[in-house]
């Protein structure tokens, strides 16, 4: 997925000498040397897990036994076993779920809304909502789940004493509604801060005409702004979606509990390769995983490159 | 020309990185003629088992230090302390023990044993360090089972830490209230569902709290669904044999039943990541009626001093009964009670520099002279030597209780590499009855994950 860019070739700017063989041979030498560590760091610690954990999908391997000591290849075993998992088709289920519902409808829209409504305000009430609201995306996330499980608490939870419920089970009875605000919560600042930079680019005057036509708001939204920050917007889609589906952080609420109703497929990884040891098959979701990453990437980054 | 220049150029920039990241690997051992030895448990001061890494800290080191000292060896030890989750643990040590990392004597479930050494992580001690191992004069002093927990495939790969014991615990105040007898024994599963009824009536939040579900991990196989399947008089593996779908399986599946079923336990705790904390903290709280625990709940859950649930009326107010069989007689081996035994094992990590001086590292901690001190400051357990027991836990009526009562009619998990996954098909069993499943369906289900687990029907008799 990570393209490697050459940087810009400099030896134009050096003082006027004849281009020859030899210098455009040391200008890729140099050019070499220069993006060979990025390279050599992308091969170390992206390229080579990632085949590693191609490798694993088809054997085996555990944590422990026989099977740590002398892994196995068997091919597709791990694959066809992850088919046939009920477990498996439910965490790929709560996945989309997870995605629908805390990226694309909840921190999208949320964010959108917040920078459409601060979008002209100055002062004192903008520090405030965009004080909160980036508080809540730069705190490390363990943080904020610990947080978050203090608040849900049934017994003695902030939250239910200021609703006046008692005896709610936020996490034991509603785990995905949980984790979905959660993840609101905690990623809207991004949205927010893009479709705030998004709506400085809008030409005023555009609107302005627009207003002056008669147009409602709805209307001004959807033929004046969205086509100016249709970019961003599936930009921004594309990359909270793949984030939201490979975060890990609602095993800090849940732990995929209770019996596995809010375990989206990166706790479920987790849960089998360790917690029951199965790396093997933990390894063929993860790459199950990473080819639904490539599908949703291409798909977005088509609809990007399309009527532009 | 150009290529080959830029591939050298690329090659020189990952062996360089390569060497960068090799030095970032860890290093251990002295400099001159020190010894450094590490240990670790998983324990730290101030929060999980704090009494234990205190006293391995403050006195073990000390004074394991000073007596080598005396012998003209330079010995440093040093403690590692964790403080996570069982399951945690066992990750974290496993993949230090794969990468040939991890401290020179290192702390393990009974439970592991058969999977570490199948993985290549644990070796025989006597492979490890020589002869001294097997000669150890701590052997006699330990009981045939106990030492069962240490051996695999009959050769010894640790030293038992110590064993332990399953009771019905209750709070003498709540069953007050209940208008039910202070010495409480029940004596087969109706009466414990009756005083369950009776502590209902009452009005208390959790009659009868038995561990279900999978977030409690292995407590719900030890202080849940093994116990009451010996008291069904059922083994979970008999003879090489598998239990699948078994009348006692279901018999206990069906206890569960009964009790979540019928409103007398709370499946929410069973189902909260933190359930079993959660439960400790009700029952001491005066909200749980009649608990299922080892006799860790009574050292490190309510004791007074450092427990994590303290509860400073604990002599007087927590009480303690044998597990009843389903009928009198119709526990396992024909008993009116049963319980269900674990405990820690110490070893040596094979990738250690000196398997010598860690194992008298190892067997000083084990010794009747580091037992005794480490119950000075309240923490007393049964430890695996009879010579010390008998001394030591008369102070503790608990401890004599299980020492006494329990250990002799205990039964123990099968030291296999399989049975960990087992034990989650159990786990997932309880979990389905909770939820509603029926004790006979849960019992299929399980003997379906059973059969992909051990290698296929011909390894399970139902």
């Amino acid at each position: 997925m990570a393209q490697a860019t050459s940087l810009p070739d400099t030896t134009e700017e050096q003082p006027a000498r004849r281009y020859s063989e030899d210098a455009a041979g040391l200008g890729r030498l140099r050019a070499g040397a220069f993006t060979a560590p990025a390279l050599a760091l992308i091969a170390v610690f992206l390229v080579f897990p990632a085949l590693w954990v191609l490798y694993l999908g088809i054997t085996n391997y555990r944590l422990t036994g026989i099977a740590a000591a002398d892994p196995k290849v068997v091919g597709i075993d791990n694959f066809l076993t992850a088919l046939a998992n009920p477990r498996f088709w439910n965490s790929t289920w709560l996945t989309v779920e997870f995605v629908a519902g805390s990226a694309v409808i909840g921190q999208a829209v949320l964010g959108f809304t917040i920078a459409w409504v601060l979008r002209d305000r100055r002062g004192p009430l903008r520090r405030i909502v965009e004080g909160i609201v980036i508080l809540a995306w730069i705190l490390p996330s363990a943080v904020v789940a610990f947080l978050w499980v203090a608040l849900l608490d049934p017994r003695d939870g902030t939250l239910n004493a200021v609703l006046g419920l008692t005896d709610f089970a936020w996490l034991l009875d509603h785990p995905m509604l949980s984790i979905i605000v959660f993840n609101i919560w905690r990623g809207t600042a991004f949205s927010m801060m893009l479709y705030a930079a998004a709506l400085g680019n809008v030409p005023p005057s555009h609107l302005e005409s627009a207003r002056l036509a008669g147009a409602s708001n709805w209307q001004q939204l959807r033929d004046v702004v969205f086509p100016h920050i249709r970019g961003h917007v599936l930009t921004n889609l594309l990359l909270i979606s793949l984030w939201t589906f490979n975060d890990f952080s609602p095993f800090m609420l849940t732990a995929g509990g209770p019996d596995g109703k809010s375990e989206v497929l990166a706790v479920h990884v987790y849960n089998e390769a360790v917690r029951n040891g199965s790396l093997g098959y933990g390894a063929a979701i993860s790459t199950i995983i990473l080819l639904i990453n490539l599908v949703v990437a291409v798909f977005y980054l088509r609809l990007l490159r399309s009527k532009r | 020309m150009g290529v080959r220049k830029r591939s050298l150029g690329f090659t020189a920039v990952l062996a360089a990185s390569g060497l960068a990241l090799a030095a970032c690997g860890q290093s251990s051992g002295g400099g001159g003629d020190t010894i450094e030895l590490t240990i670790a448990q998983n324990a730290i001061a101030g929060g999980k088992n704090a009494a234990a890494a205190e006293f391995i800290a403050n006195w073990v080191i000390p004074k394991f230090e000073e007596a080598q000292k005396a012998k003209g060896k330079d010995v440093k030890v040093k403690f590692v302390p964790s403080g996570v989750d069982d399951e945690q643990y066992k990750t974290k040590l496993s993949l230090d023990l794969k990468s040939g990392k991890g401290a020179d004597v290192i702390d393990i479930d009974g439970i592991w044993a058969g999977e570490f050494a199948q993985a290549g992580y644990i070796k025989p001690l006597s492979e490890l360090v020589g002869p001294e191992a097997d000669s150890w004069d701590g052997w006699q002093q330990i009981p045939e089972a106990v030492q069962g927990m240490a051996t695999y495939e009959g050769k010894k790969y640790a030293l038992p830490v110590g064993t332990d014991g399953r009771v019905l615990y209750f709070s003498k105040p709540v069953f007050a209230k209940a208008g039910l007898p202070a010495d409480w024994q029940p004596k087969s599963w109706q009466e414990v569902l009756d005083a369950g009824a009776k502590l209902k009536a009452a009005g208390v939040p959790v009659p009868i709290q038995i561990n279900a579900g999978t977030a409690m991990g292995e407590a719900t196989s030890m202080q849940g669904v093994l116990p009451l399947l010996a008291g069904a008089g059922g083994e979970v593996q008999k003879d090489g044999k598998w239990t699948g779908a078994s009348q006692p399986l279901k018999d206990a599946l069906g206890l569960y039943q009964k009790i979540y079923g019928g409103g007398l336990g709370d499946p929410r705790l069973q189902q909260d990541a933190k359930g079993r904390d959660k439960s400790f903290q009700r029952f001491a709280e005066g909200e749980v009626g009649i608990l299922m625990e080892g006799d860790y709940f009574w050292r490190g859950v309510v004791n007074p001093k450092d427990g994590i649930a303290k509860m400073d009326d604990r002599d007087q107010s927590v009480g303690y009964a044998l597990i009843p069989a389903i009928e009198p007689g119709k526990g396992i081996r024909g008993q009116d009670f049963v319980s269900m035994s674990g405990g820690a094992l110490r070893t040596v990590n094979p990738h250690s520099k000196h398997p010598k001086e860690a194992f008298e590292l190892l067997a000083f901690t084990l010794s009747p002279e580091a037992l005794k001190e480490e119950a000075k400051n309240g923490s007393v357990r049964v430890t695996p030597r009879t010579d010390v027991n008998k001394e030591l836990l008369a102070g503790d009526p608990l401890l004599t209780f299980i020492s006494e009562k329990v250990l002799p009619l205990t039964a123990y998990r099968p030291p296999v590499a399989v049975y960990p996954q087992v034990s989650v098909a159990l786990q997932e069993a309880t979990s389905a009855v909770v939820g509603g499943t029926t004790p006979d369906q849960a019992a299929a289900d399980y003997q379906k994950k059973l059969e992909g687990i051990v290698g296929g029907a011909g390894n399970i008799a139902s």
